[in-house]
């Protein structure tokens, strides 16, 4: 899955030279972040990161120019510098005109053919391909805080989303509120959670650790809370986890559901060891009504 | 149903100390203007030379004095959330709880946007595209006073939500399902839609009047293609106003429909959808921001030249730039919503049409460039707004281009990093871009020039204050910080966003100078007196007549040969003579009308919000009967005879002949020849 992202951003526009060396020789002011985008866990937040940076160095090559000149004219140029020439009617010339419009046009299409095939290779919809089985977790935006359902697995989780390293994973989002944006800045793609459709998105945590997950979209007075803990670990300890989470832990059944439902902040992460069957996939048909049509997510599967 | 709808007393924030406090504050500035007016025995002359006015200049002032109002209000809440953030790490809940806190973040965008930012450009407008295009009056002066009102009106109501109520708690767009009556029960959503579809119509009809002005009421000879760039802009500006407000006024029209008559255009449920909400409101919402800084570059185009002592460089250019961003501003709007589902294709088409903005954006940066290269380049404040914005403004416009690619904005979207880039553009271009053109018009406008030395204390507190405050938001995006946050556990942030509160402070010093600066140049006006009319050797019909102009602009109607119109007579040594043959001028006359017609719409929309139907029903009619009567009327014009013209044109002439020895300028040394 690594190479197959970073095969399709890096080979189409610069062939055979390392992505690193770019990385290596920009000087981020940011180095020793923690928990940021700048600091992926994963393939999809390291493509991500690379396309930024590609993308901001192609534009410093005409931003630092025009900053340069601007500061380098209008010092020159100023009025008590009487060494300066000066062309009081001098208003037109063709060729930087055709330079001023080739330049940015230039960059924008080299930006252009980046942007398509970035877009198509990093789009959240697109199931990533990696030798491990894709895990499925169905993730609800509540008032104010997240419930995971794996569904393979039967278990449950409020605010706390426990992944396995180096498996794909499939993110099916909804909400049972507000529109929210479900989001692991380390991890790479968020996608808006809406009430009635499902949306969806692919990421792959390929180092452990622990991350912060939260809502990037406003959603009421609980919302600076709405966050939750991400615990990518090796595919064994998640497998104890599912075990101790099954064993040690209450179902979710709809009375808790109906509990959980209820707007409130600051929730800790819970754990339950089972779930109400389909319990997704009826939070998202309460909304439907009668006008079912309306309702279908775009490229709803 | 209770007389006074769902109005109580416990609907004013008695218990709020800091909403108090600002209710207090502006209470008292009110009572203190109030009791100016009354001291100076101010009423008549008021009513009489503004209230009622159709003069576009009186009108023009007048946007502006309410958008440097509505700056300092913003700024308030700019600063709160700033101390906010500041305060509240680690989990501290700081001094503002979330419901007050998520109302302060949705009235400072909507006020900066439309209640700072969109009357200072209407009212820049007002001052300069009449008397540049040599035009006597928009087409429609009583409608120019009616958009006027409308949006002073509506922000009446906006500041009323904060003694009587609350306002939105939704941010700026009031995004549904939660602007839906279901999750947004209070009155604030309600304050929010009625004072934004008022001010809207406003500035539909100032849309609607200057298109027309610019189209038939250009003098003879100025072709499209001999008009100054700002009218372009302006031009442009409000074809972009026709063809967007009508969208904001329908989709705020539905969310009422939502809220009044229970119906489900966005509501989660019964076949509401959230997702054409957020399509509709950013396709008024794209072209919006360029409604607001086409005629930022406009300024920019008339600044750089005169201050450089060279014409244009590449007129067609920025003609042509201008026109091809006004196109593009209409098919980039998904660019707002990556996150929301679209397919790679259609994300990937947004992300293109927004970067392509660039290339007609870099043109005019380049324009203004070689505008600058051999000239004679004089740093007062307006040039000084300028080159901070050309610096600022393409490092805002790289930021965009970011954003604008969909695998990059998946993560950066509605973080920090998104609210420092559209800060970055909209104070580096908007903002700057008004600033620039208020030093620059503002003698035109009241006949003296502002104090420079604190016009450039102001300037470089705002540019270093900027780059302080919103700097650091650019990496508090890339560590993962999203927006709208009233408190946070990650210690990471806090230093970046205690360095954020002091750019927050600079800017404060910076809008302080401007107060003092205003202040001084009043006290002051004597020693910077524009007894010429031309007080910057301008380029463009504006500077041909008196500082301030008399109220029927040109006393007779000028013919253009050229581009840079007074520059060309200048050149060719033509000058007002003191033995012209003056003609009568036909004039609109002053009327209430349009002042009584925003306060019925006031009524109705105060009434609406509260649910008092009765006082609703009142307002309506009071506005419907006030249109009546107007229509009616028919004594709505005269004629200013011909000596009246001649003695005020020869008052002017005495002056300039006094300014003659004062003042030097290419204009007298011609006219004393």
């Amino acid at each position: 899955m690594k190479t197959k992202i970073k095969g399709l951003l890096w080979h189409s526009l610069r062939p055979g030279l390392p992505p690193g060396l770019l990385l290596a020789g920009l000087a981020l002011p940011l180095g020793g972040c923690q928990m940021g985008v700048l600091d992926p866990a994963g393939a999809v937040g390291s493509a991500e990161k690379d396309l930024i940076i590609t993308s901001t160095l192609l534009m410093l090559i005409v931003v630092v120019p025009v900053i340069v000149m601007t500061l380098l004219f209008a010092w020159r140029y100023r009025a008590t510098n009487t060494n300066a020439t000066y062309a009081p009617t001098w208003s037109h010339s063709v060729k930087i005109e055709v330079i001023v419009w080739a330049v940015p046009l230039t960059i924008v299409a080299i930006l252009a053919v980046l942007t398509w095939v970035t877009t198509h290779a990093l789009d959240p919809y697109r199931p990533l391909t990696a030798k491990a089985k894709p895990l499925e977790v169905q993730v609800v935006a509540l008032d104010w805080k997240w419930l995971f359902v794996y569904p393979d697995l039967g278990i449950a989780t409020v605010n706390q989303l426990t992944l396995p390293v180096g498996t794909p994973l499939d993110f099916k989002i909804t909400s049972d509120s507000v529109m929210n944006s479900f989001f692991v800045p380390q991890l790479g793609s968020q996608i808006y959670a809406m009430a009635g459709m499902q949306t969806q998105d692919h990421l792959i945590a390929n180092r452990p650790g622990t991350y912060q997950g939260l809502s990037a979209n406003f959603s009421g007075d609980g919302f600076a809370d709405m966050h939750f803990v991400v615990d990518a670990v090796s595919p064994a300890k998640f497998e104890a986890w599912v075990k101790s989470t099954r064993a040690g832990h209450s179902p979710l059944d709809a009375k808790v559901f109906r509990a959980v439902e209820e707007p409130s902040a600051k929730v800790p992460p819970t754990l339950y060891s089972s779930v109400q069957p389909d319990l997704f996939n009826d939070i998202i048909a309460k909304y439907q009504g009668k006008a079912q049509g309306f309702h279908s997510a775009m490229k709803e599967d | 149903m209770p007389f006074l709808g769902r109005l109580t007393w416990a609907d004013i924030p008695f218990d709020n100390p800091i909403e108090m406090g600002a209710v207090v504050f502006m209470g008292l500035v009110v009572a203190a203007v109030l009791g100016v007016v009354t001291y100076y025995r101010a009423w008549g002359y008021l009513w009489k030379e503004w209230i009622t006015s159709v003069d576009h200049k009186r009108i023009g002032v007048m946007y502006i004095v309410l958008a440097l109002v509505m700056l300092l209000r913003g700024f308030s809440d700019a600063i709160m959330m700033r101390t906010q953030q500041a305060m509240a790490f680690d989990n501290h809940p700081g001094y503002l709880p979330p419901g007050h806190y998520d109302q302060i973040f949705s009235a400072h965008g909507v006020i900066m946007i439309f209640f700072m930012a969109m009357p200072f450009m209407i009212g820049l407008m007002n001052i300069a595209v009449p008397l540049q295009i040599g035009a006597r009056d928009v087409a429609f002066p009583f409608l120019n006073s009616i958009s006027f009102w409308l949006t002073a009106v509506s922000v009446g109501l906006v500041n009323l939500s904060l003694a009587i109520g609350e306002f939105a708690k939704t941010g700026w767009l009031a995004y549904p399902p939660l602007s839906e009556l279901q999750f947004s029960p209070g009155v604030g959503v309600d304050y929010y839609i009625w004072s934004l579809q008022i001010s809207g119509i406003g500035t539909l009809l100032t849309g609607i009047n200057f298109f027309v002005t610019i189209l038939k009421m250009r003098c003879p000879g100025m072709t499209y293609m001999k008009m100054p760039v700002f009218v372009w802009t302006a031009l442009c500006t409000n074809v972009l106003i026709m063809a967007a407000f009508p969208i904001l006024t329908v989709t705020l029209a539905l969310l009422t429909l939502d809220r009044y008559l229970g119906m489900h255009f966005f509501t989660n449920d019964l076949g509401g959808n959230q997702m054409m909400y957020v399509n509709l409101i950013w396709a008024w919402g794209h072209p919006e921001v360029y409604i607001l800084i086409l005629p930022a570059f406009g300024v920019f185009s008339e600044v750089v030249p005169t201050f450089s002592r060279k014409p244009l460089f590449g007129y067609a250019s920025m003609v042509m730039a201008t026109v091809a961003i006004t196109f593009l501003s209409f098919v980039v709007w998904l660019h707002h919503f990556f996150t929301m589902g679209s397919g790679a294709d259609v994300n990937a088409f947004f992300g293109i049409t927004t970067m392509i903005i660039a290339i007609p954006t870099g043109v005019k940066i380049f324009n203004w460039l070689f505008t600058i290269f051999r000239g004679r380049v004089e740093f007062s404040t307006p040039i000084l707004w300028t080159l901070g914005f050309m610096v600022t403004f393409t490092i805002g416009g790289m930021t965009g281009v970011m954003l604008a690619v969909p695998g990059a904005d998946f993560v950066l979207h509605n973080s920090l990093f998104l609210i420092a880039h559209f800060h970055n553009v909209i104070i580096g271009g908007v903002v700057f871009g008004y600033l620039a053109g208020l030093a620059y018009w503002f003698p035109k406008a009241f006949g003296f020039k502002l104090n420079e030395t604190w016009g450039k204390r102001a300037f470089w507190f705002w540019l270093v204050g900027f780059y302080v405050a919103f700097m650091p938001l650019y990496v508090l995006g890339f560590l993962g910080m999203t927006r709208r946050m009233n408190h946070y556990d990650n210690p990471a942030w806090t230093p970046w966003l205690e360095i954020a509160c002091a750019g927050a402070l600079l800017i404060m010093c910076g809008i302080i100078c401007q107060v003092v600066q205003i202040y001084v140049s009043i006290r002051d006006r004597k020693n910077n007196i524009d007894l010429t009319g031309d007080p910057w050797n301008g380029r463009t019909l504006e500077w041909s007549v008196s500082s301030p102009p008399p109220f029927y602009n040109f006393a007779k109607t000028p013919v253009v040969h050229a581009l840079d119109a007074l520059e060309d007579l200048k050149t060719r040594g033509i000058v007002q003579q003191r033995d012209e043959a003056y003609e009568d001028i036909h004039m609109p006359r002053n009327t209430p009308a349009g002042f009584m017609i925003a306060v019925a719409a006031a009524v109705m929309g105060f009434a609406l919000i509260w649910h008092i139907w009765w006082m609703a029903a009142l307002g309506v009619l009071a506005g419907i009967a006030t249109l009546i009567w107007r229509t009616c009327d028919d004594d709505i014009d005269y004629w200013v005879p011909a000596s009246e013209v001649a003695r005020i044109e020869g008052e002017h002439l005495e002056r300039v002949e006094a300014g003659r020895a004062t003042v030097p300028g290419r204009l007298f040394e011609v006219a004393g020849e």
